[in-house]
């Protein structure tokens, strides 16, 4: 029971940093129609300029709002330099563009900071265990995780939801043609909005890189995993986005905890053995094909044609 | 009055409150050249999108040919002999005009999982696609890239690929739209050839072309059919006048 | 409008230098020769099937390269089990790429446009992970290919000539095949479908089964290639079927030229070739070949082809 409590909540803990990633691609498919797989390169580089600041600085809290602010400039000058030119270009284009992006900041970071991994060194406060509930003690920092990407994930509902900007930015995912009749600077919007998703990539990856470690290609595996997410939540919907990212965050996390043992009840041993991880890593596929069987557009599909 | 061969029966759609379809009905005899008239919005793309396949209605029922094809899929009810063209044009803008009809007449040739024979030397195919092309007086264009040719060209092929699939009937959704005058007398003199074989419902702006071609007319506004006569006496009728000439007055008794 | 145009004199050099490329390898004494063609023939089987789907079809799969995980796993896991006979190993191969890509396609197809994207990218993801929680077959560091497939004497892969010549017949097949479908009925409907979907339906096409075959033939072929690097590289692991190689045939396949027969063989050669040059060049030669990408994208639309059918008016 102490094991699925603390399962749920490094499922919950997963989900969160996936929305912070789904979050932002799922706006720049929705306004600006592009494909950006150099996302994950994003959420490397906040992890790695955590790195490098908290060195410099020696407080993880700076470091984090540093390099949050370095994504979101290195992201803006991506956008001004590369992005801006594929707009309304053939999603291919963007895929093999942005694929070039992938290969150049892994090659760059690889250059900068060295082929090693680098460690994010934790301050003494966040890195012990709270006792959340009697006799059930959980990481104080996986737990400032979920609150920060909570804080965040409710600071984008009342942007989005609440404020003119976020009404730009609703009209533009449903309907593209809109947003230049309303006579807003279509170009600074998508400047801003890519860079902003690229911060909160940035801290996605550097609040993860400080429990593994900042990796070269780190941002790689858990993109894809955000874009089942946006599969799953429907493109363009913040809101399906985060649904989408807590289920996927939870299914992964607990089925590959349980679905090994569920399998030692129905098979021998020795193919529960082998098929249990093969088949744990199948499920948010399985899920993924699902929601596409029901609904190919996913579950909240934006502007709703 | 002959069996219809398309009979509309209380057609209703809605999307969310809007009522763009409202309990229409309409009877087309075979042979009869029926136009659809109507102001900006009173769905009558909303109605090709049914009679196609495209949308499916709330309620009612669509009879093409003696066959109920309400809630059948689009590329069935072509099979069934039901041809359209686009409002917009629609054309296969890289293949050449040659290649877009014969891609027509392919589509009522049997299935298409023929995997080795090159297609472009099938007499069987070729012959029928230029005949049409002819049809339509484009043979000299015929092996021309579509992106190439001018907008009434494409209108024209518009209507030969639709020909191509040996339809019982043709939709037509605004073929001059968008056409000089040269070009519309021209499509005009197509229709008429074409109305001498073929039942044809044609959505057209153009009055001029509505009443020198139409047998029938019916008047939408609202989603609902509030006239449908003869030229002659859709000239005559006060609510028709009143739909296109007062509007304001029409749009306070609805509303 | 010359037969010999320019373009057509680079493919007939090219076909010339690959029918040759042994001998000069040979007369050379550079062996490496041989081995890196082998490696640019097999990927370009790869290629030439992506294209099938991508370049005549519009349906831009970021999975492709799941069919060389698959094919390369049939072998590698039926040597592994003691079946050695290529006749039971590559039909193995060829069947099981059918079926995953009847699957996903199945499912896939039902999208259009970014959606298909992703979605061909995650599943190939799925197969990846799944690959690497197959302890018995090496898990994450795959397996060595104890013996490549016997063809009972009738041809010895062990033979690197003899391999090579495979391969090469294999890819000229698999171009002849492309071209002849694309040629055909049903080549006309799959591009009739990249050209205007919803047109293809108004004319009374089921668009969605004809995309299903065209996506399970290219993913057979595939599968096919994937069978043949098993035995190139004597070694089975999920690397096959990591999501870059999917993208390195999607490079390839733009790099040469989309919907051209030749453009997947074109866009291999050069591609691999880059990777040798740039890595001569500097160890971080993908700082390079990233923006390289991007100003391909940006300024040389279709691909080498392209520009050398545009040359000829020059």
């Amino acid at each position: 029971m102490l094991l699925f409590i603390e399962q749920c909540l490094n499922g919950l803990q997963l989900g969160l940093l996936l929305f912070l990633l789904a979050a932002g691609l799922t706006l720049i498919f929705g306004i600006m129609d592009l494909v950006n797989l150099a996302h994950g390169s994003f959420y490397m580089l906040g992890a790695y300029f955590a790195a490098t600041f908290a060195v410099m600085t020696d407080s993880f809290v700076l470091a984090a709002l540093l390099a949050m602010l370095a994504t979101l400039v290195v992201g803006m000058a991506v956008e001004v330099i590369a992005m801006r030119r594929l707009y309304g270009r053939d999603h291919l284009d963007h895929v093999l563009a942005t694929f070039g992006l992938i290969l150049f900041f892994n090659e760059f970071v690889r250059l900068a900071w060295g082929p090693e991994g680098r460690n994010i060194p934790l301050p003494s406060w966040l890195n012990t265990s709270i006792e959340l509930l009697p006799g059930v003690p959980y990481s104080a920092y996986r737990l400032s995780i979920i609150v920060v990407a909570l804080a965040v994930a409710f600071l984008l509902y009342l942007i989005v939801m609440r404020t003119r900007l976020g009404m730009l930015i609703r009209a533009g995912a449903s309907n593209r043609e809109m947003i230049g009749a309303l006579g807003v600077n279509i170009k600074l919007l998508y400047t801003l909005i890519f860079g902003v998703g690229a911060a909160l990539a940035g801290l996605a990856g550097l609040m993860q890189g400080a429990i593994l470690t900042a990796q070269i290609g780190m941002g790689e595996n858990i993109l894809i995993l955000a874009f089942v997410v946006i599969i799953i939540g429907g493109i363009g919907s913040i809101r399906g986005a985060f649904i989408a990212s807590i289920m996927v965050g939870l299914i992964d996390t607990v089925g590959r905890s349980y679905l090994p043992e569920f399998f030692k009840l129905a098979l021998s041993n020795e193919a529960a053995a082998t098929a249990g991880p093969a088949m744990s890593s199948m499920l948010i596929y399985l899920l993924m094909a699902l929601v596409l069987v029901v609904r190919p557009e996913g579950l909240f599909p934006a502007g709703g044609r | 009055m002959p069996e219809p061969i398309l009979l509309v029966e209380q057609l209703s759609k809605r999307f969310g409150g809007i009522v763009a379809t409202d309990q229409l009905s309409l009877a087309i005899p075979p042979g009869e050249l029926h136009a659809i008239i109507g102001p900006n919005g009173a769905g009558k793309t909303t109605l090709i999108g049914q009679l196609t396949g495209e949308l499916w209605p709330n309620g009612g029922r669509i009879i093409f040919n003696g066959d109920d094809v309400t809630t059948l899929p689009v590329h069935r009810r072509s099979a069934l002999g039901l041809a359209r063209s686009f409002q917009i044009t629609s054309l296969f803008l890289d293949f050449t005009a040659l290649d877009n009809v014969a891609l027509a007449v392919q589509a009522h040739a049997g299935h298409s999982f023929r995997f080795w024979k090159p297609v472009r030397a099938e007499r069987a195919l070729r012959d029928p696609a230029m005949a049409a092309i002819e049809r339509v007086g484009l043979a000299d264009r015929a092996n021309i890239l579509v992106s190439r040719l001018s907008h009434g060209e494409h209108r024209q092929l518009e209507i030969a690929m639709a020909l191509a699939t040996r339809p019982r009937m043709l939709l037509l959704d605004e073929p001059m739209a968008g056409m000089g005058p040269e070009e519309s007398a021209r499509m005009v003199e197509t229709l008429r050839e074409l109305k001498k074989e073929l039942t044809i419902l044609l959505i057209e702006h153009d009055m001029e072309a509505v009443f020198a071609l139409a047998d029938r007319i019916s008047v939408l506004v609202y989603g609902r059919v509030i006239a449908c006569d003869t030229p002659e006496n859709i000239r005559q009728n006060a609510e028709v006048r009143r739909a296109y000439l007062g509007e304001q007055q029409v749009a306070t008794r609805h509303g | 409008m010359t037969v010999l145009s320019l373009r057509n004199l680079v493919v007939v050099v090219l076909l010339a230098g690959l029918l040759l490329l042994p001998i000069y390898a040979q007369v050379a004494g550079s062996p490496f020769l041989l081995t890196l063609f082998t490696r640019i023939v097999i990927l370009a089987i790869a290629a030439t099937s992506l294209n099938l789907i991508m370049g005549y079809g519009g349906m831009v799969s970021f999975g492709h390269a799941v069919y060389l995980g698959i094919g390369s796993y049939a072998v590698g896991i039926c040597a592994f089990e003691g079946v050695e006979s290529g006749f039971v190993q590559w039909p193995l191969a060829i069947a099981a790429s059918a079926l995953f890509a009847l699957v996903i396609g199945a499912l896939s197809l039902r999208t259009r446009g970014v959606y298909f994207i992703m979605i061909t990218l995650a599943f190939a993801q799925m197969a990846y992970y799944v690959a690497i929680g197959l302890d018995r077959y090496g898990g994450d560091d795959g397996m060595i290919l104890e013996a490549r497939s016997r063809f009972a004497g009738l041809i010895n892969l062990n033979d690197k000539t003899a391999f090579y010549y495979l391969c090469l017949a294999l890819l000229f097949a698999t171009i002849f095949l492309v071209w002849r479908l694309v040629n055909s009925r049903f080549g006309m409907v799959i591009q009739g479908a990249r050209s205007n979907e919803r047109r293809m339906r108004a004319i009374g096409f089921p668009v969605y089964r004809y995309r299903l075959v065209c996506f399970v033939i290219a993913g057979t072929i595939c599968g096919l290639a994937g069978a043949l690097l098993a035995n190139f590289t004597d070694f089975v692991s999920p690397a096959a079927m990591h999501w870059t190689r999917s993208g390195d045939l999607i490079i390839m396949v733009v790099l040469g030229g989309m919907a051209s027969p030749f453009g997947p063989l074109i866009g291999a050669v050069a591609l691999l070739a880059l990777e040798e040059a740039l890595s001569g060049i500097t160890e971080y030669w993908q700082i390079i070949l990233g923006p390289m990408l991007l100003l391909i994208v940006l300024f040389a639309r279709g691909g080498i082809d392209g520009i050398l059918a545009r040359l000829r008016h020059a």
